[in-house]
């Protein structure tokens, strides 16, 4: 984990501040509960105007501690967390902040159209009720109760509610949970019009393919702090290099049935990481065509070989794995 | 690097909040009537104990210069609103603070007061419902004699006397889980009707309960409920209102507690 966070602070600043804005941000926020746990240690966060942020991260690692915090559902213990140069408590900063949570449970008896009327009351200059309604994809469902819809339609329902009030600032915690294909990618295609028309979105999500088709910017954090932050392709550059590698740019992954026990695997030049999981061995490694020839060698029953380039996926376990 | 600043029109908040609590309100209401379980149970149960307790049970009768159906009517009336706010409140914020609704609704600019208010009109609206269709069973089933005067202080009554157990409801939804809220407030809710002289009138439980009475709130609404007709059978009107306003007070102290521990863990 260290040599991650060395790399992470060696990496050059990969924005240099633009004018840009700023629309929300964390000033050295530390947040402490009282039983002792500490949910973000120090952390510094800044959202500018018209981007797409993607809070990553494994459960626990203090995602929604950090939109607690954005959203003035909680103070922070110690640093400062502003909104539009406001308070997060502040009534106008609200106004212009929109927030999709994961409601257990929002009042079933409800219609979907109540719901709606209810949450474009608290705005002085809603989105209109029709728009919404075809943002959300809620056509058809709309004096359905709450209580009655699926899953995604449920979805889809807090995503207006977001909406009502046609915010600058808009939080999504994992939006698409539950949603089928088709319904995720129609969330997607509204998420990026909301960045086209310069709104702010931050996102936390645990579809990788979805903050790295979404965000500009992805924020890895684990155990309360950041530890990387950049462009996709940034971040799974970083996530690659991560075991100790000087570049990540030729780093593969084979992952194959093979009897060779691993402290034979990590004496073949190149292998960076040798994992077991179950039949399957995976290693990471620089120099894949050798390492392969050198499996092939070693390991004559060797059977179900498969290479592949790193993802997204992959640099993020890398990051928020252990490596001790 | 700039930072955006804010800038609304300003709207008197008064004026913009008033029609964002009538909304809230009324769908609080909506809602309640729509949920089956709660609205048959709660408008269910004191009509049922009425019919069988105080119409059936005592068609006609007669103690003394008094109707035992009219003298009932004002117990199961405060058993109605007792429960309506008990329940309302009560479950209906433990469910909402258990789901993260209430971390939705906090987020948005919704005035916090209008979601108070909201469940506590609805606690109001239906301790009305169901005090009216108590005296309308009472007058065409049981013989009542109700003069309008008399109605409407049962309705006044019915507005104030609910506050205390709605605060008891706030007091509960922050302390209780949800998963266990139903239960325990019934627990609370049958002995303290009991115990306060809402089932059975206090002059026939034994004397140690009596005295015990002077504790529940329940006691102290039932009688200035039996004011309202004129039947009050212990204390002064003052010192019931003293009782009910007390127990608010520790009930808002109750609840003040637990909304901090509440803030303090999130």
């Amino acid at each position: 984990m260290s040599a991650v966070l060395e790399l992470a602070k060696a990496i050059p600043e990969p924005f240099p501040i633009p004018s840009v804005e700023a629309v929300a941000s964390l000033d050295r926020v530390t947040k402490r509960f009282p039983n002792g746990v500490i949910a973000l240690a120090d952390l510094s966060l800044t959202l500018r105007r018209g981007e797409v942020v993607a809070l990553l991260g494994p459960n626990g690692a203090g995602k929604s501690t950090a939109v607690k915090l954005l959203m003035g559902l909680s103070s922070p213990t110690s640093g400062t967390v502003s909104i539009f140069g406001a308070d997060p408590r502040n009534h106008a900063a609200r106004m212009r902040t929109g927030v999709m949570l994961q409601v257990g449970k929002a009042p079933e008896m409800l219609r979907v159209r109540e719901h709606i009327e209810v949450f474009r009351g608290y705005y002085p200059n809603p989105m209109a009720y029709a728009d919404l309604i075809q943002v959300a994809g809620l056509m058809g469902i709309e004096s359905r109760f709450f209580g009655q819809l699926s899953g995604g339609q449920k979805q889809r329902v807090l995503f207006a509610l977001a909406l009502a009030g046609d915010p600058d600032l808009v939080f999504l915690d994992e939006p698409t949970v539950g949603l089928d294909v088709k319904s995720r990618r129609g969330m997607w295609a509204q998420i990026e019009l909301l960045a086209a028309r310069d709104k702010t979105v931050l996102l936390t999500t645990h579809y990788l393919e979805e903050a790295d088709s979404l965000a500009q910017r992805i924020v890895v954090i684990d155990k309360g702090r950041i530890v990387c932050e950049g462009t996709p392709a940034e971040v799974k550059s970083l996530g690659s290099a991560a075991p100790g590698t000087e570049t990540g740019t030729s780093v593969k992954i084979i992952r194959c049935a093979t009897t060779i026990p691993t402290h034979v695997l990590l004496n073949i030049p190149g292998v960076t990481s040798a994992t077991v999981n179950g039949e399957l061995t995976t290693i990471l490694t620089r120099q894949a065509e050798s390492t392969m020839r050198e499996l092939l060698a070693l390991d004559l029953s060797l059977h179900s070989m498969d290479v592949q380039s790193p993802k997204l996926e992959d640099a993020f376990l890398a990051l928020t794995g252990d490596h001790e | 690097m700039s930072t955006a600043t804010l800038d609304l029109p300003r709207i008197n908040p008064l004026m913009r909040s008033l029609p964002i609590f009538l909304r809230e309100a009324r769908y609080e209401f909506i809602r309640l009537l729509r949920t089956r379980s709660f609205s048959f149970s709660v408008v269910g149960f004191p009509v049922v104990f009425y019919l069988f307790f105080g119409i059936i049970m005592n068609r006609g009768q007669q103690i003394g210069a008094i109707s035992v159906a009219k003298y009932v009517l004002a117990s199961y009336a405060v058993f109605g609103m007792v429960g309506a706010a008990l329940f309302g409140i009560g479950v209906g914020l433990a469910a909402d603070l258990a789901a993260g609704w209430l971390d939705l609704k906090r987020a948005s600019p919704m005035p916090p007061l209008a979601y108070v208010l909201a469940k506590c009109c609805s606690a109001v609206f239906f301790g009305i419902l169901i005090v009216s269709l108590l005296a309308l069973m009472g007058i065409t089933l049981g013989n009542v004699s109700l003069s309008f005067a008399e109605y409407a202080r049962m309705i006044a009554l019915t507005v104030a006397g609910v506050i205390p157990f709605v605060c008891m409801g706030l007091a509960l939804s922050l302390l209780v889980p949800f998963s266990s809220a139903p239960g325990i407030i019934n627990m609370i809710y049958l002995p303290m009707s009991f115990c306060g002289g809402l089932w059975v009138p206090l002059m026939f439980l034994p004397h140690f309960m009596q005295t015990l009475a002077v504790l529940m709130p329940t006691y102290h609404l039932g009688q200035l409920m039996l004011g309202a007709f004129g039947y009050a059978s212990t204390g002064t009107t003052l010192s019931h209102w003293y009782g009910l306003l007390g127990f608010t007070l520790l009930m808002l102290g109750i609840a003040a507690i637990g909304l901090r521990r509440l803030e303090q863990n999130s």
